[in-house]
C-alpha cells in the first residue's frame, strides 16, 4: 500500500516536472525541473528494486549531466525570449503529434499480451542484493560491452575537450627542452657585494 | 500493488513529453537536448521495469549502457553548442544554415 502511494507520488512528480521542463520560460528553471524529474525517476527505479541504476541516475544525471547543462546555460549570453518566438505557433502541431504518439503507444501496450515469464504482480525477490547480482553479470557476461562503454566515455571526453579547446595567442606554454638545456654554470652567479651597495641584476 | 503497466504508462507519458518538448522548442537547442534526456529517461524506466518484472538483470545492464551513451551525448552535444555559440553568437537552430541544409 505504501509502495503504491510512493509510486503515485514519484510518478506524478516525475511527469509534472517533465511538463515544467518543456514549458518553463527560463532555461535555468528547466534544468532545475530536470533535476527534480531525475530524482523522482530514481525513486521509481528504487521501487522496482533497481537500487544500483537509481543511484547511478542520481550520480550521473544530477551530479554530472544536469550540472553540465547548468554551466552551459549560464555561460552563454542568450536572449531566450527571442528563441521562444515559434512557441505558440508550434504548440498545436506538437500537441497533435504528441497525442497521436501517446494513442499509438497505449494501443500497442493494450494489444500486448504478457509472456509466461512476466508476472503481472510484484517483482520477484532475489536472493542476493541488486548490486552484487549486477556486478556479477557486468564483469562476466557483459565484460566486453562494459569496457566498450568506458571507451565511449573516453572518446566523448576527448571529443568535448578538442571541440571546445581554443589556443590563445598570448598563452605562454612550457618549453621543456629549453629548461632541460639550462646548466648551473649559466644560471647561477656568486657575488660578494659590499655592505649597503646592493647587487646588480 | 504496483504492476508493470504502471511503469509502462509513466514511461510512455514521459516519452511523449520529450517528443513534445522537441516539437515546441524548435529553436532552442539546449531545451531540445533536455527533451532528449527525458526520452532516454523514459527508455531507462521501461528497461528497468521489464528487468524487474522479468527477474532478469540484463535490462538493468542495458539501462546502464543507455545512461553511458546519454552522458556522452550530452557532453559532445553541449560542446558543439558552445562552439556554435562562439561562431554565430546565437543557439537558434535556424542559424545553422552554413551548409545550406
Amino acid at each position: 500500500m505504501i509502495a503504491l502511494l510512493a509510486f503515485y507520488l514519484f510518478a506524478t512528480l516525475t511527469i509534472a516536472s517533465a511538463v515544467a521542463v518543456i514549458f518553463a520560460r527560463n532555461p535555468v528553471h528547466s534544468v532545475l525541473w530536470l533535476i527534480l524529474a531525475f530524482f523522482n525517476a530514481a525513486g521509481l527505479m528504487l521501487l522496482a528494486g533497481a537500487e544500483f541504476i537509481a543511484l547511478l541516475l542520481v550520480i550521473v544525471y544530477v551530479g554530472a549531466v544536469a550540472v553540465l547543462f547548468l554551466f552551459v546555460v549560464m555561460m552563454l549570453n542568450i536572449d531566450f525570449a527571442a528563441l521562444r518566438s515559434g512557441f505558440t505557433r508550434n504548440l498545436p502541431f506538437g500537441i497533435i503529434i504528441a497525442l497521436v504518439l501517446l494513442a499509438e503507444i497505449l494501443i500497442a501496450v493494450s494489444a500486448w499480451k504478457a509472456g509466461p515469464g512476466i508476472s503481472g504482480a510484484a517483482p520477484p525477490e532475489s536472493a542476493q542484493p541488486n548490486i552484487v547480482a549486477l556486478g556479477e553479470l557486468l564483469y562476466t557476461r557483459y565484460l566486453f560491452p562494459f569496457e566498450l562503454a568506458g571507451l565511449v566515455l573516453l572518446v566523448a571526453m576527448i571529443g568535448a575537450i578538442v571541440l571546445t579547446h581554443r589556443s590563445r595567442g598570448d598563452a605562454r606554454g612550457q618549453n621543456a627542452s629549453k629548461q632541460i638545456r639550462r646548466r648551473p654554470q649559466d644560471a647561477v652567479r656568486n657575488t660578494n657585494p659590499g655592505v649597503g651597495e646592493g647587487i646588480e641584476l | 500493488m504496483i504492476s508493470l503497466a504502471h511503469y509502462l504508462t509513466v514511461a510512455a507519458i514521459l516519452f511523449v513529453l520529450g517528443v513534445l518538448g522537441i516539437f515546441i522548442n524548435r529553436r532552442n537547442v539546449i531545451l531540445m537536448l533536455m527533451a532528449i534526456e527525458l526520452i532516454l529517461l523514459a527508455v531507462n524506466i521501461n528497461l528497468v521495469a521489464f528487468s524487474a518484472f522479468l527477474g532478469d538483470l540484463t535490462g538493468q545492464v542495458m539501462a546502464m549502457f543507455v545512461l553511458t551513451v546519454a552522458a556522452a551525448e550530452a557532453a559532445v552535444g553541449l560542446a558543439i553548442l558552445v562552439i556554435f555559440y562562439r561562431r554565430r553568437g546565437t543557439i537558434a537552430v535556424d542559424a545553422a544554415d552554413r551548409m545550406r541544409g
